[in-house]
């Protein structure tokens, strides 16, 4: 009996989560036109959705995905999965984004690996999979898109728009682009632009990729290869610097694996062998394509880019309408706390309404997908004001 | 119901004016002011509660110190810059006073006066620091490290060229009555002041 068997192990799953979730594919014929001047002719998007659209499609969230990340941010695809989606954390029943009022919809972006239309996708016009011929896609392609899902899934206005660092670009980006199709926005663990610290490391993580002989400029999959000793030390450098020094430091200290120094190169440092670990992991489930197009679309981010001056990025800002929720973490030092409030700045200087709040984590970048209570008091209570019934009734003045 | 120099304080604040709160707390008197004369503007705080109040209130906050002044506000960008409470918890009450009316033409400032006659008896009589409802703090663990007196912001303020152009008190949670407005540096717990720069 099968199906009792999923359910019985569904009702395992933990009772604040969305439960078992089965992602989606919508296919666009329609083609679109992106910033590097070439155009998709057609493209798949895959999504995963969590609650309810209601009837006025007025309660729907759009959930917008970092440099590795796809579209299972919450519950699981199998009862036994190890791990819930990315940000379970913040998506399900009682959540910050609480699935019992909110239609949370949860896109991979173009030039992703998790199935959305891809360098790992069939190019019609030459046959061949795309491979390094992937156009390079950017912020702006992929609001594009993701508009154009919400097209095909009936919503005209999303009640928030939200996403972490890459992700907290694509909510900037909803907001200047479709200033009438976003209710609120939480930029999360973001910056306005990369500092030439940032395309730095991600320069080395596109030549540790680029150099690996079994790149074989980006066609290694004809070559029946995997550039994974590219891949992998692109995301030990990458991982470096999504943990602080303290996380680092409480977590791996000096540790080492065995009593005794071995004078050699091998693992000999825990913090070593984690790195390691970390890197293996992801060099299997990743695509170098994608990583290499990821990292050029957050290098590429800089909406200030187009005015001078000092005011630039509150020009570029001025046709936003929607409320803000901008948050920091104290330890982040890839997007350090002064770089959100950049952006906090130019909001003010455009008289936006934004609120700000740096939290205080001692787990760096990463701190924007684990549980805190602060973080998850201001979250929820930014979401709570997007819930339709919340902007339908207006409070009673006090007296 | 506010705290009485916040009611004091909504008087004060001219429809459809742009404020800044510094030290705005969970956001109540910004909240009421954008419901009972549209007014905009920003809250500044630093305590993490405070902030997630006014997220949930829908006031705009940002999390600031103050000791690290205004520099990312230009100048006379707000009609009004309100700070209750916070003067005295200040490192240089002097900077924040001329930051303020850099960035707003006005200033609406309260603080507890600690010439009020209660804190007198504590100190002149019992020779203790006074502790009250107005400095609920001891001595050793209280924020507020720069006190004062009605007199001496009325000095400060005569010597940053500025004009006082109103002065009311508060007593607990009522206006005071007429003994503290005919002797509010006696009489006065919370001084609450309106002032500009001499134009």
């Amino acid at each position: 009996m099968p199906d009792s068997h999923s359910a019985d192990a569904e009702s395992q799953l933990p009772p604040d989560s969305v439960g078992l979730v089965t992602p989606r594919v919508a296919h666009f014929d329609a083609p679109l036109e992106l910033a590097c001047g070439k155009t998709l002719p057609a493209y798949d998007l895959v999504y995963e959705t969590y609650g309810t659209l209601n009837a006025a499609g007025s309660n729907a969230v759009l959930v917008c995905h970092a440099l590795s990340g796809h579209h299972h941010a919450a519950g699981y695809h199998h009862a036994d999965d190890r791990k819930p989606g990315w940000w379970n954390a913040y998506i399900g029943p009682g959540k910050p984004v609480d699935t019992r009022h909110f239609f949370v919809v949860s896109v991979n972006n173009l030039g992703g690996c998790h199935g959305s239309t891809g360098p790992l996708s069939h190019n019609p016009a030459t046959g061949r999979q795309w491979g390094p011929d992937f156009p390079v896609v950017t912020v702006s392609d992929w609001v594009h898109s993701q508009a154009r899902l919400a097209d095909r899934l009936g919503i005209e206005r999303f009640a928030a728009v939200i996403g972490g660092s890459l992700g907290g670009m694509q909510v900037l980006q909803w907001s200047m682009e479709y200033p009438r199709r976003i209710g609120r926005g939480a930029v999360i663990a973001a910056t306005p632009r990369l500092s030439a610290q940032n395309i730095a490391f991600n320069e080395v993580a596109r030549q540790a990729i680029r150099s690996d002989p079994d790149f074989h400029d980006g066609w290694y999959a004809e070559h029946d290869a995997v550039p994974r000793r590219g891949l992998k030390l692109a995301r030990m450098v990458g991982h470096i610097t999504y943990l602080s020094e303290d996380a680092m430091g409480s977590k791996f200290g000096r540790d080492l694996r065995s009593d005794d120094l071995h004078f050699g190169f091998g693992v000999e440092f825990q913090v070593e062998s984690y790195l390691r670990y970390q890197g293996d992991t992801f060099s299997s489930s990743f695509d170098a394509n994608t990583y290499l197009l990821m990292t050029k679309a957050l290098d590429y981010f800089d909406p200030a880019a187009e005015y001078d001056g000092k005011l630039a990025l509150a020009q570029a800002l001025a046709p936003a309408q929607c409320p803000f929720l901008v948050l920091s973490f104290s330890s982040d030092w890839r997007f350090p706390p002064s770089r959100s409030r950049e952006l906090v700045d130019a909001l003010i200087h455009a008289d936006k309404p934004v609120s700000y709040a740096n939290i205080d984590s001692p787990f760096g970048h990463d701190a924007f997908l684990l549980p805190d209570a602060r973080y998850q008091a201001i979250f929820g209570a930014f979401m709570q004001r997007a819930l339709p019934e919340a902007t339908a009734i207006p409070e009673e003045p006090t007296s | 119901m506010m705290r009485a120099d916040l009611n004091i304080i909504h008087d004060w604040v001219p429809p459809n004016a742009h404020v800044l709160d510094l030290a705005c707390g969970d956001g109540v008197l910004l909240d009421t002011l954008a419901r009972h004369k549209s007014v905009t503007g920003y809250g500044l705080e630093i305590d993490p509660d405070g902030i997630t109040g006014c997220v949930a209130r829908g006031v705009s906050v940002i999390e600031h110190d103050l000791d690290d002044g205004l520099a990312s506000f230009r100048d006379h960008s707000y009609d009004q810059v309100i700070m209750t409470q916070a003067l005295q918890a200040l490192r240089r009450p002097d900077r924040m006073l001329h930051e303020m009316l850099r960035v707003a033409d006005e200033g609406i400032i309260t603080f507890p006066n600690f010439a009020y006659w209660r804190h007198r008896i504590y100190l002149g009589v019992r020779g203790y620091m006074p502790v009250s409802r107005s400095l609920p703090h001891a001595w050793y663990d209280t924020p507020n490290i720069h006190l004062s007196t009605f007199n001496d912001f009325e000095r400060l303020c005569r010597d940053q060229g500025l004009v006082i152009v109103d002065r009311a008190v508060g007593v607990g949670n009522h206006r005071g009555h007429w003994t503290s407005r005919l002797w509010p540096n006696l009489f006065g717990e919370i001084a609450i002041f309106r002032v500009r720069r001499r134009s």
